[in-house]
């Protein structure tokens, strides 16, 4: 497929349209939406770059911490993880539960929102 | 869908009953409010007043923990009456009205946007003032005598976490770490003190906030019977700091000048560490708040770009969770 212009660049653009031509020309209600959907565009480019890598790493630790070498579905892993959680096969005294979640966390706001404060304090108590 | 006319009409005799026939709306703006509950602000020639209304036709969310506009009408009442800093209800609406549920309330000057009250000079005073005044002010609402009012029902922390823990499971999603909180909830749950009537959405964004500091309490809908930490934890919930997350109170204070004037008001003797646990319980239940509000838009029935963002905000529920957990495990 071709990619001139590249997904991320139509997105970019999408989102020079938001910011520079429809907000300016909302108010109330609809100026606050066009706000959003302007820090989705971002969102969803950093999603977009950022997936591959964090769902080949979350995928992997997970497989060590459940001992579940085959299984490469992330979502049938993160249930297995809640179910052990919920039947207390595995608990907070776990330290690579910890480390695993505490990643897995912190990969999820740097996607979704990095200038969020609890990012700042996840990363000053890592010395990361 | 009514006509706009209506409306207007509507609103123009609801002013002539409360400030005399030959007095009429000039200007009526809605403000803001979520797709059930709608804002208005209708300036007059006698005074700029608030209309809280849910118009007809428009149910209750599934699962939704708020009380009846009629209620709240009642329970703001009871609370300025009794001196808490809350607006005056001038009038609460009938069938007659044709306008839906709700009431109409004195227009309280201010500011209620966390980001000007946190970051501007000219509420320097008021970040001074605000933790204080917030402990001074919740004392009086968990004060308040509200025996005669129907149908405000009692939450106790266990029981929301039962409750937000159905929600959680109906929508089939997978989040360790709100099992995790979950289960340290379980287990490290106080016990309960006394019932108060706890406001329940007790932080910024619902204060209005003057120069020198809180003006008024907002936004009743989530008030029920329970413990009073309840309040005293969710306004320290990170996500109410907005970005000033050293200052544990709104983002605006720390904790001890809070509980120390709620303490003298009460007569008890609460320490910040009393309050950890209750903050948690905030985060997990804002964080499973995101989620229900992000279902709302995966399930068609809101469909706005606000309601879908709002499912990435269920990540940072998640990092304040985790370094909460992180702690309480060293």
């Amino acid at each position: 497929m071709h990619d001139q212009p590249s997904v991320i660049e139509l997105l970019q653009a999408v989102k020079n349209f938001i910011n520079d031509t429809a907000a300016p020309n909302l108010t109330g209600h609809a100026a606050f939406h066009a706000k959003i959907a302007s820090n989705v565009i971002d969102i969803i480019m950093r999603d977009i770059s950022a997936r591959p890598e964090n769902d080949r790493r979350e995928i992997q630790q997970l497989q060590a911490l459940l001992e579940a070498e085959g299984l490469n579905d992330l979502a049938e892993l993160n249930r297995i993880l809640c179910e052990r959680i919920r039947t207390g096969e595995i608990t907070g005294a776990n330290d690579d539960l910890m480390a695993h979640l505490k990643a897995a966390a912190i990969s999820q706001i740097k996607v979704d929102q990095p200038r969020y404060s609890g990012l700042k304090t996840a990363l000053g108590s890592d010395g990361d | 869908m009514h006509n706009p006319n209506d409306f207007e009409k509507s609103i123009g005799r609801v002013i002539g009953h409360i400030f005399g026939n030959d007095v009429k709306p000039a200007n009526i703006r809605r403000l803001s409010g979520g797709a059930s509950q709608e804002t208005w602000l209708i300036s007059t020639e006698a005074q700029p007043v608030i209309l809280r209304r849910v118009p007809h036709g428009i149910s209750k969310p599934a699962n939704s923990t708020s009380i009846t506009m009629q209620t709240e009408a009642a329970l703001v009442e009871a609370a300025a009456n009794a001196g808490v800093k809350a607006p005056k209800v001038l009038y609460t609406l009938t069938a007659a009205d044709d306008l839906g549920y709700g009431f109409i309330m004195d227009y309280v000057d201010g500011e209620t946007i966390a980001r000007p009250i946190l970051r501007d000079p000219e509420f320097a005073d008021a970040r001074e003032n605000l933790s204080r005044q917030c402990g001074e002010e919740l004392a009086k609402i968990h004060a308040l005598d509200i025996r005669s009012i129907d149908g405000v029902s009692r939450m106790s922390g266990l029981a929301q976490i039962d409750q937000y823990e159905a929600i959680y499971r109906d929508m089939g999603v997978s989040r360790p770490i709100f099992e995790l909180a979950l289960q340290w909830l379980r287990q490290t749950a106080p016990q309960p003190l006394a019932d108060v009537l706890v406001h329940g959405d007790f932080r910024l964004g619902n204060l209005m906030v003057k120069s020198s500091g809180l003006a008024a309490v907002l936004d009743w809908e989530l008030a029920h019977i329970g413990d009073p930490r309840e309040d005293l934890g969710w306004i320290c919930v990170n996500s109410w700091r907005f970005g000033k997350t050293q200052n544990r109170v709104g983002g605006f204070g720390t904790i001890e000048p809070m509980l120390e004037a709620y303490n003298q008001h009460r007569g008890l003797n609460l320490q910040p560490q009393d309050i950890d646990w209750w903050e948690a319980l905030g985060i997990w239940k804002w964080g499973i708040m995101c989620l229900i509000m992000y279902e709302a838009f995966r399930s068609g029935s809101d469909e706005s770009v606000e309601r879908a963002a709002i499912g990435r905000r269920v990540s940072e529920t998640e990092i304040d969770l985790i370094n909460l957990l992180e702690r309480a495990h060293a």
